[in-house]
């Protein structure tokens, strides 16, 4: 089994870029503080909280003081919100009632939380029948009606508060041990947690580093959801008048009790408590919301915003310009996300050109800008990532300024992809065959059952052994090698001219890698479709490509024939990469030969973005951003110094 | 599909076992009996020997578990026992509550599942002013306590406009339009929150399968914005939406409870809340084993629709 990187290192360049996903705890909460909805929820519940709290020093009058002069007021100077049909005012009464709601919602989430997650974790970790049994006692005490059980716990111990949200916290709590347990589950299934037992790992380490963080949003959106659901049942019981009646003082159930008897003459009183009850459960549900939206960051926006974007720009291609007898030409493509007031470049200047039939690799370390540079072509950047300067004419269109109805035309029948993880890339509900078949039938007028013989037809090109099997089978049916063959038999189901393929072999097993690598030289020479390979993996470009493009902090830093690149490397950069390993180590976080890491976009130095760990800078390569320049015929270099290197003639 | 029915089958009995040994057990505990609350509605006063001759005519001078022994034999014989009130026999009694309360719970489903999942979806998908107002209406749905708009929509509907009854049930039977106009102010008051709550998890989950990297390689592959929506986010979101429809409907079993009192329904959570101030405990019991019935059915339910809709369920 390949070793396989943890989440954060296993972000691939496209998802490094966008540094909303990277943020620690403090850009959480800087996130937080631009939303002004959450903002505004927060200090909603700051003033229930500081009012509750300080209610006998703030409030005008007690709760209790009745004003019999001015029964049912209304709102005036003396009574800001008015008084009730005892004249006792209703803002002093609000706010001791907040102190009943506050403190039992208190109560009620410690309940809660704590049983939820500590069964839910158990109950997702212990395989076999303790989990199950844990889940099916939560199935059952949800099953319980709520609200009889409550009852029935009021009439044991009538009026009581205290009794009523630990009861409520009790039988709530398996909502929140079916979320933990579900997602506990899911991610024990996924690949990574599968690598952390092998490797390992001890189950509490692993629940501390990979299962609780990514817990956190489903969590918090539970706590918020219940945190709000128990303000409103403990309206709805006060209300009844079963707990904390109108003879233990106010609480915003039994004021909207009282105010309902009045309701035709007065309807003035359903408003200031009914405001104070829903204000409160709407900013725990903004609250919650903005965290969940924080903590689980990015997805797809809408599309429009993205298109809207990418028309912005000045066109700055012709399309004249794409020279004659190339498939594809790239010329400054430069790549943006937006990061909060300014836009972050990841993917800067990249150019090159790419014959039919062609096969060319992007090389370099993770957090280089390969992934979005290969995504770009296909306009499927990331949520927030978009272009800014540069073009990428293909078949006389320019990828660059694309629209979504241009780029219909051109994914799958022109241009395919197939990505790192080949499991994760198909819908986990469809059938292999019925996959196969729409993406078929999206690409030509075949029938139903014309589509289902090209389908297996596609299987057999990619070597899958029983088509017919395979094409009946759902993806988690299938083993790493055979979803990867399938994914290529998607991208091949459109006859593209281009695929580009995304570190095609770095999920599989080193024997699969092997067999899919043969598959895909095969395929070019087949088909001559072209390849845009994507990989750290010198190896593995090697077998593959004839030239290369390598990329370091969002540059291209040389370009040239793998065979010169292997013979005498014209970049400090490439020149570390091949030192470190010939065959790079599918985690490559820190090269041996290479101090240092590569910086995120946001930090990219001045000059050479490679200079503060190359061994050959001077101080010329810090002063001025280096060009690409010629060294020989056919070659470039992003370097003044090419005739350092050790390899170099 | 036989075994999986079975085993249901088993894990039902099993929950309607647990659950009204549980009911059984609490309602014990409560303070009063039944025999008190009858002989102090009929007379007022009475002496020790007429309590104990009603506790022993009532069969609840004997012990918990002789008691439970006896209800369970009862339902062996398709008998819930007698409202010891009444004397009318349980199932008899609930039957006729069943169909105003299903009126409103299934009413409020069918509302929440139509309205609640697509404003949810077009939330998930849209930004822009649409989705804030899909936000808005589902963030209002969501805080308003529903006994206040229940009073509010009958004071404004019922009282002001008269467009529909405050109170009160008619039989479908008797008159559909009746039976509409009855049941539109407390499944409109139900709906308020279990629509906001439909269309926040739906959007959840549509916003969580549409971050996945398959919808970006079905994009890859060409396919239409519509196809990746509509047939494959859809089809994956609709696994949690299914589950919140079958907490839903757990949820407004205890909802109904409330929204039954305002209003005067004739319905099973009615019966609960009276008999629970009685301590009319066949009838407590016969409540808590129809609600049960109701989450068991809605469990099957949503057991068999996760097996349509996922398949990696088919095998385990």
């Amino acid at each position: 089994m390949t070793a396989v990187s943890p989440p954060s290192a296993a972000l691939s360049d496209q998802q490094a870029a966008p540094d909303a996903v990277h943020g620690g705890r403090g850009r959480a909460l800087r996130d937080l503080a631009r939303r002004p909805l959450a903002l505004a929820a927060v200090g909603w519940l700051l003033l229930v909280v500081v009012s509750a709290a300080s209610a006998s020093v703030l409030a005008h009058g007690g709760p209790e003081t009745e004003d019999l002069a001015h029964v049912l007021s209304g709102p005036g100077a003396a009574h800001w919100l008015g008084t009730d049909r005892l004249g006792r005012d209703v803002l002093s009464r609000l706010m001791f009632g907040g102190q009943v709601t506050l403190i039992g919602v208190a109560e009620a989430l410690v309940v809660f939380a704590g049983l939820g997650v500590t069964l839910g974790l158990v109950a997702g970790f212990a395989s076999g029948w303790p989990g199950r049994l844990i889940a099916r006692v939560g199935d059952l005490v949800l099953a319980l009606p709520a609200i009889i059980v409550l009852l029935m716990v009021l009439s044991v111990f009538p009026g009581n508060e205290l009794a009523t949200m630990i009861a409520l916290g009790v039988i709530s709590c398996p909502m929140l041990l079916r979320v933990v347990r579900g997602s506990t589950l899911a991610l024990r299934g996924e690949l990574y947690i599968k690598a952390a037992r092998l490797s390992g790992l001890t189950g509490l380490r692993i629940v501390r580093r990979h299962v609780l963080p990514r817990l956190a949003g489903p969590v918090i959106v539970q706590l918020s959801l219940f945190a709000a659901a128990a303000v409103l049942i403990q309206g709805a019981l006060s209300f009844l008048g079963l707990s904390t009646p109108e003879t233990q003082g106010p609480s915003w159930g039994n004021m909207l009790g009282e105010a309902s008897v009045v309701i035709s003459q007065d309807p003035w009183l359903l408003v200031p408590t009914g405001c104070a009850l829903a204000l409160t459960v709407m900013a725990l549900g903004l609250v919650g919301d903005a965290v969940r939206d924080v903590t689980a960051g990015r997805h797809l926006g809408p599309p429009q915003q993205r298109g809207a974007r990418r028309a912005a720009r000045p066109a700055s291609c012709q399309k004249a310009m794409q020279p004659t007898g190339s498939l594809l030409s790239v010329q400054g493509l430069t790549v943006a996300f937006n990061g909060g007031h300014r836009d972050i470049t990841v993917v800067r200047d990249v150019s090159f050109d790419l014959a039919p039939g062609e096969a060319l690799g992007i090389v370099g370390e993770s957090g280089c800008g390969k992934t979005v540079t290969a995504r770009s072509l296909l306009g499927l950047l990331p949520a927030g990532g978009h272009v800014t300067a540069g073009s990428a004419l293909f078949a006389g269109l320019d990828l660059a300024a694309a629209s979504e109805r241009d780029f219909s035309r051109i994914r799958g029948q022109m241009i395919a992809l197939i990505s790192q993880d080949p499991m994760s890339g198909l819908d986990p509900s469809f059938r292999v065959g019925s996959q196969l078949a729409e993406v078929i039938r999206c690409h030509s007028a075949l029938t139903r059952g014309q589509a289902r013989a090209r389908a297996a037809e596609l299987l057999g090109m990619v070597n899958l052994p029983e088509p017919q099997d395979t094409l009946s089978r759902y993806p988690h049916e299938l083993s790493g090698g055979m979803a990867q063959r399938v994914s290529i038999a998607l991208a091949l189901a459109g006859s593209p001219r281009l695929l580009i393929a995304d570190e095609p072999t770095t999920a599989l097993d080193v024997t699969v890698q092997a067999e899919i690598l043969v598959l895909l030289r095969e395929l070019r020479e087949r088909l001559g479709m072209a390849i845009i390979l994507v990989t750290h993996d010198w190896g593995v470009l090697a077998d593959l490509c004839d030239r290369a493009i390598v990329m370091y902090a969002g540059e291209v830093v040389e370009a040239a024939s793998v065979a010169e690149i292997y013979a005498s490397p014209r970049h400090p950069y490439t020149e570390g990469l091949l030192a470190a390993n010939p065959h790079l180590a599918p985690v490559a976080d820190m090269l041996p030969a290479i101090p240092g890491s590569v910086p995120p976009p946001s930090a990219w130095p001045d000059g050479c973005h490679f200079h503060p760990r190359c061994r050959y800078a001077t101080k010329e390569c810090a002063s001025r951003s280096i060009p690409l320049t010629a060294p020989a015929s056919g070659r470039l270099t992003r370097c003044i110094h090419p005739d350092k290197m050790a390899g170099a003639s | 599909m036989f075994r999986h029915v079975a085993r249901w089958l088993v894990s039902s009995l099993v929950m309607l076992f647990a659950i009204t040994a549980l009911t059984f057990v609490l309602a014990s505990m409560a303070p009063g009996d039944a025999a008190r609350a009858i002989l102090s509605s009929e007379s007022g006063s009475y002496t020790a020997q007429q309590y104990q001759q009603m506790r022993h005519a009532l069969g609840i001078d004997q012990p918990l578990l002789v008691q439970y022994w006896h209800w369970l034999d009862g339902v062996a014989h398709g008998s819930l026992g007698t409202d010891l009130f009444s004397g009318q026999p349980v199932t008899q009694e609930l039957n006729a509550r069943l169909a105003p309360s299903l009126s409103l719970i299934l009413g409020t489903v069918l509302v929440a599942g139509v309205a609640g999942v697509s404003l949810g979806i077009i939330s998930a998908l849209r930004g822009g002013v649409l989705g804030r107002a899909v936000d808005v209406i589902s963030l209002l749905g969501f805080a308003i306590p529903s006994f206040w708009l229940a009073l509010a929509l009958a004071e404004l509907l019922a009282v002001k406009i008269r467009a529909f009854p405050a109170t009160g049930y008619t039989p479908l039977g008797a008159s559909p339009a009746g039976w509409l106009r009855g049941i539109t102010l407390p499944v409109l008051t139900l709906s308020a929150g279990a629509v906001a709550f439909t269309a926040k998890q739906t959007r959840d989950s549509m916003a969580e399968v549409m971050s996945r990297e398959f919808i970006v390689m079905l994009r890859a592959r060409g396919l239409s914005r519509r196809s990746v929506v509509l047939r494959h986010a859809l089809r994956n979101a609709a696994i949690p939406v299914v589950t919140v429809l079958g907490l839903l409907l757990v949820a407004l079993l205890g909802g109904t409870v409330l929204i039954e009192d305002v209003f005067a329904i004739p319905g099973l959570g009615q019966q609960a809340v009276t008999a629970a101030g009685s301590h009319d405990l066949p009838v407590i019991v016969g409540v808590a084993f129809y609600f049960t019935v109701i989450v068991v059915i809605a469990n099957l339910l949503v057991d068999l629709s996760y097996r349509v809709l996922n398949p990696r369920v088919h095998g385990s």
